[in-house]
């Protein structure tokens, strides 16, 4: 059995965030555990910038985001293990790992950070009907495939799916010498930021397909066509506006999903909205002295927030190891409501708050010239005017704790209110 | 006279700009449908010269994977990825190498060098 | 010259090749995929049926039975997942109980053993998430399921293991008569065989008529599939089935040996012999199909659709005799349900009639029923973990996170007899890329382990089929096109 004071399940941003953070307040028994041969997650395949503006105040590529942390999680001397699996984590915080050189590892933690990360949406998940041939991939495996290990998937792509993965992927392809015949999105807006479309499609003539969809795979062996179509108002395809379009390579930028099978074996809970874990203020899931943080918990439009999260993570893990996080104060409950998808933190310590209540969220659909309003029980206690909304970016709303203080509080319910209300 | 529509990228509002030259020489042009300066900056910027950053690969030998990520570390014109980008395809390096080495140096002469993004 | 020609390498050539090999035969296994398994075999529902389907005195009666009792000493013998978990036929309306008494008279005239009609309350006493409106079940203690393409995978790797050769890629373009024997120009090219063994599926009929004149015919007819996450797979315990009706089977609700859900199939003529393709009409029948027996399905939770082929012939049973035309050669064709089941009674049968054509055989005195002993890591003991990761360490690289399969595992049944060379193919044996994430993590991996162990390029490994190719070539091309307005 080995023992560690915080083990922090994942090595990519979250989980160096999180690290750092743990040993910055004092832990010196740390342990992050990394599936992937080297430190970084994603971020590694992540080859274009745009990384790094809130954090670091300079635009940096996902590799450099990465490569500062792992310099300074080395330099402050933070253990991890690379090609180590989880294999499972038990609410009473004993985790099993393998690899090839310790063999099978049971390790018992003060206090575990999950910080795992999310996985694709597949073809299947999304049931494109048609043939199973080969050149469907989901737009970060092809990532991996053309950044890491240097072989194109295909040569004529189609993307569906304009979250920025694909957006990008359509300009890594082009640059590569592919032809990118279309970018899809299923609703009349493309889902990732205005600079990436701008950037990736047009600078490049990509066709962008707003109010598209594929509806049919063909091909035996390698694609050889997709039928596209159009979608009404409900994203849902128009028949007789199909269209066959010739192409080798299919790729799906469809949706992440927090990776949380180490979680349900722990019973953590999960919320339906994030498909994360029920977080607090501090991160914590509820099995205490269990934290999570980064796309674990939900996904979010840019690393920054996450390394954010992660160092609120890592700090609260700490905290909890030295007892400093009293659990026995009383929850409220955070809600969202009309237009927003999902808030975290959905759990409030509101004596855990140093200085201001952070709330992340989405909104359900583009809006323009609206509020967003805090509201503490049915009071409105912070207003917010956005001119412009997006579900593709999280909204951030700090509720300063003054405001709070001396509140007998039971629910933070976020909602979004036209302007003239 | 030489115009231009575009969509506005500072932010994610999205502003559809017009732009037209009134006199190149001078640097004197004519904006419409920004709704903030830096607004306003990037429609001139990318009327007149428009620039990018480009990220890409470049072979490695000796390292745990095939490729080495790069960058340009400073913008280069929208107009030179091309080019750029058949420079850096004929490069292969090898391990080691520390995030930040020059890859290739002062690509096109543009004054921008090719670094690495990461060590390897 | 070989003693016996077989082909096609799926459920029904497998075990045919495995029988074989308990004589001191030379036997070829002929397979026109990159694979074995490749056929129906691997699209399929997996159900090993009790036998009161089938119309008493049929051959699929008597093979149905007989197959089912030999299962568990089978699957036993050569290490396959199977499970004898019973099945339900769900009266989903009062007039289905007809149809029930039906099926339980014609269980009893085939020899099923252990049936019991249920009443309602017991049927939803045995499996709780059955649908609130049905009548009440047949139940039939000896039905299971089985992975199917790892049982006709381990019956190939075992009959090569016995002496069996196996060569794949060998599509039989022609066949020659000669005057004791056959001459086969395959793909790959020809042998000289005294017996001909026809287990073509869906492609039965083309070969017979290379050496008769046309005697069958097969019909192509298409069943789609929907797989579901782990989450959903004890949904329900049994296998259940519908009653037949006029309009149909009706859709079947079964976990897989693998603890999946699998709903389907359903079940429409097609064209052609490769329309492997699902529809949104498939797929849309099979969601509501499945409310009628099964309630709170998770339709969420669907990770993969697929679909199969049956290769049917409009006399309905199986065809298992040697040809009028063509002595010597041996049809067996037709084998749609409960071919799975029949398969291991079928190989008994063949081997007889072979028999009866050209006198006992020799026995193969090296015959070994075992097959190499292989490692299912996830079911070890932490003990019995640690000790395997100690002597071999790639026991202790996860490469497949969904299902926590090792590269210990994976390099194994690469090196196999019958081994996999393709992403599917170690997908098949190995279960990497058959989790949630369905290979989006450890395609990679999987690819890389292919390529180091077949001693190949990386962008020439395959997912299926011999072109489904999946990387094109390497990044870095001298020449930069950007794309036109």
């Amino acid at each position: 059995m080995l023992h560690y004071d915080v083990v922090v399940i994942g090595g990519g941003p979250a989980g160096l965030a999180a690290a750092i953070e743990a040993k910055k307040n004092g832990i010196d028994s740390i342990l992050v555990i990394e599936r992937d041969r080297e430190l970084g997650g994603i971020l590694q395949q992540c080859i274009h910038n745009g990384f790094g503006l809130h954090v670091f105040k300079e635009e940096l590529t996902g590799p450099e985001y990465a490569e500062r942390f792992i310099i300074e999680l080395e330099e402050m001397g933070i253990e991890y293990k690379l090609d180590t699996m989880v294999l499972s984590i038990t609410k009473d915080k004993k985790v099993t790992a393998i690899n090839t050189s310790d063999g099978l590892m049971d390790i018992d933690a003060k206090a575990i950070v999950l910080a795992m990360g999310c996985r694709e949406r597949t073809r299947g998940a999304i049931n494109i009907p048609g043939s199973r041939p080969a050149g469907v991939f989901t737009a970060g495996t092809a990532q991996r495939f053309v950044n890491m290990e240097g072989y194109m998937v295909g040569k004529k792509v189609v993307i569906l799916g304009t979250g920025d993965i694909g957006l990008i992927m359509a300009r890594r392809m082009v640059l590569e010498g592919a032809e990118v015949l279309g970018v899809l999105a299923r609703r009349s807006y493309p889902a990732g930021l205005t600079r990436n479309v701008v950037q990736c499609l047009e600078d490049y003539n990509i066709p962008l397909l707003l109010s598209h969809t594929v509806v049919g795979i063909e091909g035996k062996d390698r694609l050889k066509g997709v039928i596209i179509a159009q979608t009404d108002k409900n994203r849902r395809p128009i028949a007789g506006t199909e269209k066959y379009v010739e192409c080798d390579t299919l790729l799906l930028s469809v949706g992440l999903i927090p990776e949380n099978e180490l979680s349900k074996g722990a019973e953590i809970e999960l919320d339906d909205a994030t498909g994360g874990p029920i977080v607090n203020e501090s991160m914590e899931t509820s099995a205490e002295g269990i934290f999570a943080c980064g796309n674990v918990v939900h996904v979010h439009d840019i690393v920054d927030w996450v390394t954010e999260e992660s160092q609120r993570a890592g700090k609260s893990a700490a905290k909890y190891v030295k007892n400093q996080l009293h659990s026995d104060s009383i929850e409220v409950y955070t809600q969202a409501g009309t237009g927003i998808g999902y808030v975290v933190p959905q759990r409030i310590k509101l004596d855990h708050i140093e200085n201001a209540l952070s709330l992340f969220m989405r909104v359900d659909k583009i809006y323009k010239d609206i509020h967003i309003v805090v509201k503490a029980d049915d009071k409105p206690i912070k207003k917010i005017k956005k001119v412009f909304s997006t579900p593709a970016e999280m909204e951030t709303v700090k509720v300063p704790m003054h405001i709070l203080k001396g509140q007998e509080v039971k629910k933070i319910t976020v909602e979004i209110q036209n302007e003239e209300a | 006279m030489k115009s231009k529509e575009m969509v506005c990228i500072v932010c994610p509002l999205g502003c559809k700009l017009e732009i037209e030259a009134i006199d190149e020489a001078e640097g004197k042009y004519k904006i419409e449908g920004y709704k903030c300066p830096r607004g306003e900056e990037y429609g001139i910027n990318e009327f007149t010269n428009p620039t990018r950053v480009l990220t890409s690969t470049v072979k490695i030998k000796g390292a745990h994977l095939k490729r080495l990520p790069v960058k340009t570390n400073g913008v280069i014109s929208k107009y030179l990825i091309k080019e750029c980008m058949e420079e850096i395809n004929a490069v292969e390096v090898e391990a080691p190498v520390k995030m930040g080495d020059v890859i290739i140096a002062n690509i096109l002469d543009t004054g921008v060098d090719i670094t690495a993004s990461r060590s390897m | 010259m070989y003693d016996a020609a077989i082909i096609g390498a799926g459920i029904i050539g497998s075990n045919i090749a495995r029988e074989l090999s308990k004589y001191d035969l030379k036997v070829i296994l002929l397979e026109k995929d990159n694979d074995v398994s490749n056929g129906t075999t691997k699209a399929n529902s997996g159900i090993v049926h009790a036998g009161y389907d089938a119309e008493p005195g049929t051959l699929k009666a008597k093979f149905n039975v007989l197959g089912n009792e030999m299962y568990e000493k089978l699957c036993r013998e050569l290490e396959v997942p199977f499970r004898r978990i019973g099945s339900l036929v769900v009266a989903t309306k009062e007039e289905d109980m007809e149809t029930i008494e039906q099926l339980y008279a014609k269980g009893k005239a085939n020899g099923v053993p252990d049936m019991k009609i249920l009443s309602k309350e017991e049927a939803q006493k045995l499996e709780s998430n059955l649908s609130d409106n049905i009548a009440g079940a047949l139940y039939a203690a000896t039905a299971g399921i089985v992975g199917s393409w790892e049982f006709a995978i381990a019956l190939a790797e075992n009959a090569v293991d016995n002496g069996v050769e196996l060569r794949l890629n060998s599509e039989v373009k022609d066949i020659q008569k000669l005057e004791e024997s056959y001459r086969l120009i395959t793909a790959s090219g020809e042998i000289q065989t005294k017996y001909v063994i026809n287990a073509a599926g869906l492609f039965a009929d083309a070969i017979h008529n290379m050496v008769s004149t046309p005697t069958f015919e097969i019909i192509p007819n298409r069943g789609q599939y929907q797989l579901f996450d782990k989450n959903s797979g004890k949904h329900v315990n049994t296998v259940v089935f519908q009653c037949p009706t006029k309009h149909g089977k009706g859709v079947v609700v079964l976990p897989t040996v693998h603890y999946n859900l699998l709903v389907g199939p359903n079940a429409e003529a097609v064209d052609s012999k490769d329309a492997l393709d699902t529809s949104k009409e498939g797929m849309g029948f099979i969601k509501e199909k499945a409310k009628e027996s099964v309630k709170g399905i998770r339709f969420n939770e669907v990770i993969t659709s697929f679909s199969g082929l049956r290769a049917k012939t409009p006399s309905g049973d199986f065809i298992i005799e040697e040809s009028k035309g063509a002595k010597g050669f041996i049809n067996v064709a037709a084998i749609d349900s409960p071919g799975l089941t029949a398969a291991p009674a079928i190989a008994e049968y063949v081997v007889n009639l072979l028999k009866d054509i050209a006198g006992e055989f020799n026995i193969n005195k090296n015959f070994r029923p075992n097959r190499r002993p292989s490692v299912q890591f996830a079911a070890l003991s932490d003990e019995e973990k640690m000790k395997l990761i100690e002597k071999d360490p790639r026991y202790g690289r996860i490469i497949c996170r969904c299902e926590n399969i090792t590269e210990g595992e994976i390099v194994d049944i690469i090196k196999r007899n019958a081994g996999a060379t393709t992403v599917d193919g170690v997908k098949r044996r190995a279960r990497p890329g058959s989790g949630r994430c369905q290979g989006g993590f450890c395609s990679p991996w999987v690819m890389e382990i292919l390529a180091r162990e077949l001693n190949i390029n990386i962008n020439e490994i395959v997912k299926d089929g011999k072109n489904s190719y999946i990387l094109t070539e390497a990044t870095k091309q001298p020449q930069v096109q950007l794309q036109e307005a």
